[in-house]
């Protein structure tokens, strides 16, 4: 039995256990891809409406489409992490988890991982329907795609750590947050809009989100065809940050309720 | 020299408006049957919860199978293991879904081989693949008897082994738990109220009130010392403090 350091078995372990979730209950499987393809569907006619009533949308007819995959990315990437949490917390189950040599970064790796297959169930069937119903291929944005799909995950994993920090702290009352805390920075993150909309003050905070970058991105990709390099490596840097303090977050988190005997209370 | 499996020092575990552990110490010798007594509140569960390293202390020293919990605790973790009826397993995996979970949890090897010895031994393989939460009160506690002995652990700590059980499925917990005790060598550490299972079970008993130990011996020592017929009658008697001399042993 291996229990002094890091085992990629335990991790596997803890994915299984919400692959088995996910297999048990075929309408969260299909809650999964059912709101991405809502999503690309209002936007989809709606661009399809723009496209003869705004020279904006004319330039690039996939940039709403595109700005709404994106930012599901980041929305599913925190909700699937989050989700996943939830899971043990509404089963009561960390009193029996952390009796086992399961170290609290590989259940995190776990959820992590969980957070990506999400994430893949929910936006690729949206991207895959996109094209036979509009014409428009997000994969068509070819490996900047792939930069803005690590970055808006990335994110949102670290959002998802410190709102299962805040969980843990604060008990289930907080457990709306895992819904409602990425739609605060939603309108700051220039998801459909450019950023130089906002007012100035505002543009400093949105600047501080990995996800600003993103989108900015995207429009020049779709608008001039070029990738902004330092978009994307500022992205990438705030990313780093974004998920250190998320981590601390959740371990900090999870070291107090260890104190406080939360793991065997916390539950429904 | 005794080999311990536990050895606790001055255990202490304050909450921010309650004393829940009070300076206990405390040792159960390697091979036998414990139990930690005493009324709700007592300090049990916090006890059994600090050995598990679920719950930090707020000073004293805890050693597990020569280990010290506080600092090596994943050292100690695949050699013990817990059960409560209390803590379902999670109800919408089948009972084979949920152990092997946890079996790869504890990175054992023919897990498969595992699952399916225990299932006999413990007479669960018709409910093998039925959702853990669709099982009735004794059928839970077998299943999470598994769960515990999947490792073979040798420190196996029991919150209320046989709680809501009717006599029979009792009887036969407790017939089970003393012939894995003898088969493997194992301690049990549990925490009960079921006196007539303690006296059974144990030979040596922590009689708990508000967070202390306040007496401890085997079964027939305590009922001797306090004059009674049976546990209970002692229990009773401490929890209700009618011996208002009862002091924290040491």
């Amino acid at each position: 039995m291996n229990s002094r350091g890091f085992s990629a078995g335990r991790v596997w372990a803890m994915l299984l256990r919400y692959l088995y979730l996910l297999r048990s209950s075929w309408p969260r499987t299909l809650e999964l891809t059912y709101w991405p393809t809502l999503q690309m569907l209002i936007w989809g006619f709606m661009s399809q409406f723009l496209y003869v009533n705004s020279s904006y949308v004319f330039r690039a007819f996939g940039v709403l489409l595109a700005a709404v995959m994106l930012w599901d990315v980041l929305f599913r990437g925190q909700l699937g992490l989050s989700m996943s949490f939830l899971e043990e917390m509404w089963a009561r189950n960390l009193g029996h988890l952390f009796v086992t040599p399961l170290r609290p970064y590989e259940w995190v790796l776990s959820l992590l991982s969980m957070s990506m297959i999400r994430v893949l169930l929910g936006i690729v069937p949206a991207a895959l329907l996109a094209i036979p119903f509009y014409h428009y291929s997000i994969f068509s944005m070819g490996l900047p795609l792939v930069a803005f799909f690590a970055v808006l995950l990335v994110m949102g994993w670290a959002l998802g750590m410190a709102i299962c920090g805040l969980i843990l702290r604060q008990g289930m009352g907080a457990e709306g947050l895992a819904w409602t805390v990425v739609f605060t920075i939603s309108p700051i993150s220039a998801v459909y809009y450019p950023v130089s909309i906002l007012p100035d003050w505002l543009q400093y905070a949105a600047w501080a989100l990995p996800s600003t970058y993103v989108f900015e991105g995207m429009r020049a990709v779709l608008f001039s065809g070029t990738l902004r390099a330092d978009y994307l490596l500022t992205a990438l840097a705030l990313d780093v940050v974004y998920v250190a303090l998320g981590a601390a977050a959740f371990l900090f988190a999870f070291h107090d309720a260890r104190r406080r005997g939360a793991l065997l209370q916390m539950g429904e | 020299m005794v080999e311990l499996a536990v050895k606790v020092e001055s255990l202490v575990k304050h909450y921010s408006t309650a004393v829940a552990v009070d300076g206990i110490s405390f040792a159960v010798r390697r091979g036998v049957t414990a139990a930690l007594l005493g009324g709700n509140g007592a300090g049990k569960t916090t006890t059994l919860s600090i050995l598990l390293g679920l719950l930090l202390p707020t000073a004293g020293r805890v050693q597990v199978l020569g280990e010290d919990m506080l600092r090596h605790r994943y050292r100690v973790l695949p050699r013990m293991n817990f059960s409560s009826p209390f803590v379902d397993l999670p109800h919408r995996l089948t009972v084979r879904q949920n152990l092997v979970i946890y079996a790869r949890l504890y990175g054992l090897p023919r897990r498969g081989e595992r699952i399916e010895r225990l299932a006999d031994d413990l007479q669960i393989g018709e409910f093998l693949e039925r959702p853990a939460g669709k099982l009735s009160a004794g059928q839970k506690t077998r299943v999470a008897l598994a769960k515990a002995l999947l490792n073979e652990p040798e420190l196996l700590l029991l919150d209320e082994p046989t709680a809501s059980l009717d006599p029979d499925t009792g009887d036969w917990v407790r017939s089970y738990l003393e012939g894995y005790r003898d088969r493997t060598g194992a301690t049990i550490l549990m925490a009960s109220h079921n006196m007539a299972e303690v006296e059974r079970l144990c030979s040596e008993v922590m009689m708990m009130r508000a967070g202390r130990i306040v007496d401890r011996g085997s079964p027939e020592a305590l009922i001797g010392r306090y004059g009674r017929t049976n546990l209970e009658e002692v229990f009773l008697h401490i929890a209700r403090g009618s011996r208002t001399e009862l002091e924290p042993v040491s």
